[in-house]
C-alpha cells in the first residue's frame, strides 16, 4: 500500500526525521497562505500523486514569487500529470504539497527495503542523490552500499555510522545521519513497511541534512494492526475495478488485451495470461477468484471482468483444489442468468468435483464452450475470437 | 524415497480444530498420512477426529513423537506458531497461511537460523509424498508416487503441471510448494538439494514466477550441483512491471525479475525451459525418456 509524500513526510517527521516546512491543500488562496506562512522567498510546489518521476511532467515546480506559487498551483492542480510511471492517460492532481525551498549543497540517496537476497530489512545507501537507484545500481554498482539489518540485533550504530562515511559524509554529520537512518529504521519497523526512500537526502548550506523527497509503502498484510497508516490509504489512486474487487475478496488487476480471465491462484492465472499470449492473443486482466470460491464470488468476478469494455471473451479457468468445481459451475450459471452476458465464455474445469461440475453447465443449456486443458481452452479462445472478427 | 515428508512421518496440526485444518487433516490421513494429534491453545484434553488435542506444541511432540507439523493458525498468529514448533524440535513446519506480515517472516528466518529444521511456505498448497504423507491443502487424488520431483511457488499451477504429468503417466516422488511470499522458508535450493540426494527422485520440474533472483539462483547452483536434468517453467511472461500478481512475492521491480529475463538464464545454466504452460508435462516426458 503506498501513501502520498506529504503523507510520509509527517509521518518521519513524527519519527524525528528533518523535513523542510510545508503544508498540503486542495486549492490556490490555500496554496498562497501557505507560502506566506511558511516566509522566506522561494518555495517548491510539488503535485501530490502516488507515482514517481513527478519532476519530469512537470509536477515540481520552484517558486520565485507568490504569484508564481499561485501560477503553479493552478497549473497542477486538475492537470492529468503524466510520468515514466503513471502511463500516457496520466494521474489526476487533486492536491499539492507547498514547501519552503532549500539551498542544496549535495545530494544523496537513502532507502530501506525487504531484500530477498538476505532475507532481511536491508539498507540502501548512495552519494549519487536524485537519481533512479536502480540506474545508479546498473551503471555504477560501487557506488550503491548496502547494509541488511539482523532482526535480533536492530540496526546498530557503527551499521549507521559504516554507511555514513562510506557515502562520503564527515565529521558531525556522520552522527547526525546516524540518528535520521535510525529514525527511518524504527519507522520502517514500527510501520510494516515494505519499502522507504528518501532521495534526495539533501545536505543543506547551512550544514543540516534534510529528506526533500520521501516515499513509503506499506505490507498491506499487516494493516490489521496499523490503524494509523490504513487511514492514510487514497482510493483515488487506485483503480476502481481493483477497490471493487479487493472488496469481494478477487484480486483483480487490468490490463489491455481483450481477453478476459477468470482464474483460481495466482500462478495459474499468470500461466493462464502467458498461455493465452502464446497462442497470439491478449489477456484483458488478471484475475484470481481466490481458494473456496462461492456462486456469489463467480458472479462478481464476471461483473467486475465485464466492466472493462475491451473484453470480447471470458477464459473461466479452475483447478480446483480448496475449490470445488460444482460450486463454481453453479455460480458460472447463476451469472449467465443474473447478468446479461453477450460475450462467448470458454470454460476449462479441474480437479475436485471436476464429475460434477461439468454435467451443471451442460445442463444448463447456455453454450460454454468446454475445453479440455489449457492449451485446448487458449486454441478455443483463439479461434472463436477469429470466427467472430 | 522421497523428500522430508515420509510413510513414517507423525504429524501434528497447529489450529486443529478449525474447520479447514480439521477437513484436511480428515483427508490427508484418508490418503495414508499419519496424524498423531493437534495442538489448539485452550482445548488441551479434549480428543478431535479420535486423536488427542493439546495446549502447546511442545506437548503435542512429548506425548505423540511428532516429527512434523502443519500449521493452519490464521495469519496474525502463524509467526508465533511457527516459532512454537521450532521451539519444541520439530523438524518439518510446513505453513499453509497466506497474508502473514513479511517482517514477521523476517524475525521467524533469524529465529530458524540456528534450529536444525525446514519452514515449508507460508502462503503455500503444502507438501506431499503421494500416498505416504501429504501435509496441506492441495487435492490428493491428483497425485501418484513415482519418480519426479516437483516444487513450485504457485499451488494452483502445481496441480495444472502435476495433472500434465498424470495424463502421461509420470507420478511424483515428492511434490513441494514454497509459497508465494518474498520471504519464505524454504528456497529452491534447498528443495533442489534435498531432491539431488534422494535416490529414489530421477528428475525436477521447477516452477517459478516473477519477481526476486529465486529461480536463476537455483538454476545456477544445479548447474553446479546437480546430476539430474531440471526443467523449468516461470510464470508471468505477460504480466505488467510494478503490479503485484495476486502474491505478495510476484511482482516485476527490475528487469532481472521479469519472466523472460529469468527464463533466458535458466536455458543458459542448463535448465529445460518450458515456455507454453501446457507443455510443462509433455517437456518433462521427452527430457526425461
Amino acid at each position: 500500500m503506498n501513501i502520498h509524500e506529504y503523507q510520509t513526510k509527517d509521518l518521519l517527521r513524527g519519527y524525528g526525521v528533518s523535513v523542510p516546512d510545508g503544508r498540503v491543500t486542495h486549492n490556490t488562496d490555500n496554496a498562497v497562505t501557505i507560502a506566506e506562512d511558511l516566509g522566506g522567498d522561494r518555495w517548491v510546489v510539488k503535485a501530490q500523486i502516488h507515482a514517481g518521476g513527478r519532476g519530469k511532467g512537470g509536477g515540481v515546480k520552484v517558486a520565485s514569487s507568490l504569484d508564481e506559487v499561485r501560477q503553479f498551483t493552478d497549473e497542477m492542480i486538475g492537470m492529468q500529470l503524466v510520468t515514466p510511471q503513471t502511463g500516457t492517460e496520466g494521474r489526476l492532481v487533486q492536491r499539492v504539497l507547498v514547501e519552503q525551498a532549500c539551498d542544496i549543497k549535495k545530494e544523496y540517496y537513502l532507502g530501506m527495503v525487504i531484500d530477498r537476497a538476505t532475507q532481511r530489512i536491508t539498507m540502501i545507501a548512495s552519494a549519487s542523490g536524485g537519481m533512479n537507484i536502480e540506474e545508479v545500481a546498473k551503471t555504477d554498482p560501487d557506488r550503491v552500499i548496502r547494509e541488511a539489518v539482523d532482526p535480533a540485533i536492530g540496526l546498530a550504530g557503527f551499521q549507521c555510522r559504516k554507511i555514513a562515511a562510506r557515502i562520503g559524509l564527515r565529521g558531525q554529520k556522520i552522527s547526525e545521519a546516524a540518528k535520521l537512518m535510525q529514525a527511518l529504521y524504527k519507522c520502517f519497523r514500527e510501520q510494516d513497511a515494505l519499502l522507504a526512500e528518501i532521495n534526495p537526502l539533501a545536505e543543506l548550506g547551512d550544514g543540516r541534512l534534510m529528506a526533500l523527497d520521501a516515499k513509503m509503502s506499506f505490507d498491506s498484510n499487516s494493516m490489521y494492526r496499523r490503524p494509523m497508516i490504513t487511514e492514510l490509504r487514497d482510493f483515488d489512486e487506485e483503480d476502481a475495478k481493483e477497490v471493487e474487487a479487493t472488496a469481494h475478496g478477487l484480486n483483480y488487476i487490468a490490463l489491455d488485451g481483450n481477453v478476459g480471465c477468470i482464474v483460481n491462484g495466482a500462478g495459474l492465472a499468470m500461466a493462464t495470461m502467458d498461455s493465452i499470449s502464446f497462442h497470439g492473443g491478449k489477456p484483458a486482466n488478471f484475475l484470481d477468484v481466490g481458494g473456496g470460491a462461492s456462486p456469489e464470488k463467480v458472479g462478481n468476478a464476471f461483473r467486475i471482468v465485464l466492466q472493462d469494455p475491451n473484453v470480447k471473451i471470458i477464459l473461466v479457468n479452475i483447478f480446483a483444489g480448496i475449490n470445488r468445481c460444482d460450486w463454481i459451475a453453479e455460480g458460472l450459471v447463476q451469472a449467465m442468468r443474473d447478468q446479461d452476458i453477450s460475450v462467448p465464455i470458454v470454460v476449462r474445469l479441474a480437479g475436485t468435483n471436476v464429475e460434477k461440475g461439468a454435467p451443471i453447465l451442460e445442463a444448463s443449456g447456455f453454450p460454454f464452450i468446454m475445453a479440455d486443458n489449457l492449451d485446448d481452452a487458449s486454441t478455443r479462445v483463439m479461434a472463436t475470437l477469429e470466427a467472430a472478427a | 524415497m522421497s523428500v522430508f515428508v515420509h510413510k513414517h512421518s507423525r504429524v501434528i496440526i497447529q489450529g486443529f480444530t478449525g474447520q479447514h485444518a480439521t477437513f484436511h487433516a480428515e483427508e490427508s490421513m484418508q490418503n495414508g498420512t499419519t496424524v498423531v494429534g493437534g495442538v489448539t491453545p485452550g482445548k488441551g484434553g479434549q480428543e478431535h477426529l479420535g486423536l488427542p488435542v493439546f495446549d502447546t506444541v511442545h506437548q503435542a511432540v512429548a506425548e505423540t513423537g511428532a516429527d512434523v507439523s502443519g500449521i493452519f493458525v490464521p495469519p496474525p498468529f502463524a509467526a508465533d506458531a511457527i516459532m512454537e514448533a521450532l521451539e519444541a524440535g520439530v523438524g518439518v513446519v510446513v505453513v499453509i497461511a497466506d497474508g502473514i506480515p513479511v517482517q514477521d517472516m523476517v524475525r521467524v528466518k533469524r529465529y530458524a537460523s540456528d534450529k536444525n529444521a525446514v519452514i515449508i511456505g507460508p502462503n503455500t498448497p503444502g507438501i506431499i509424498t503421494p500416498d505416504a504423507c501429504k501435509v496441506g491443502i492441495m487435492p490428493s487424488h491428483i497425485y501418484s508416487p513415482g519418480r519426479i520431483g516437483v516444487v513450485s511457488r504457485s499451488g494452483t499451477l502445481n496441480y495444472e503441471a502435476v495433472q500434465q504429468m498424470s495424463e502421461l503417466g509420470m507420478g511424483q516422488t515428492t511434490s513441494v510448494g514454497i509459497g508465494g511470499d518474498p520471504v519464505n522458508g524454504t528456497d529452491f535450493v534447498t528443495v533442489l538439494r534435498a531432491f539431488e540426494e534422494d535416490p529414489e527422485t530421477e528428475a525436477v520440474i521447477m516452477i517459478g514466477e516473477i519477481g526476486g533472483p529465486q529461480e536463476v539462483d537455483a538454476a545456477r547452483w544445479a548447474k553446479q550441483n546437480m546430476s539430474k536434468p531440471v526443467v523449468g517453467f516461470v510464470a508471468g511472461v505477460s504480466a505488467p512491471p510494478g503490479r503485484r500478481m495476486g502474491h505478495a512475492g510476484a511482482i516485476i521491480s527490475g528487469e532481472a525479475d521479469t519472466a523472460n529475463a529469468k527464463m533466458d538464464l535458466m536455458e543458459e545454466l542448463g535448465v529445460h525451459v518450458v515456455r507454453n504452460p501446457a507443455l510443462i508435462g509433455e517437456t518433462a516426458q521427452r527430457v526425461f525418456s
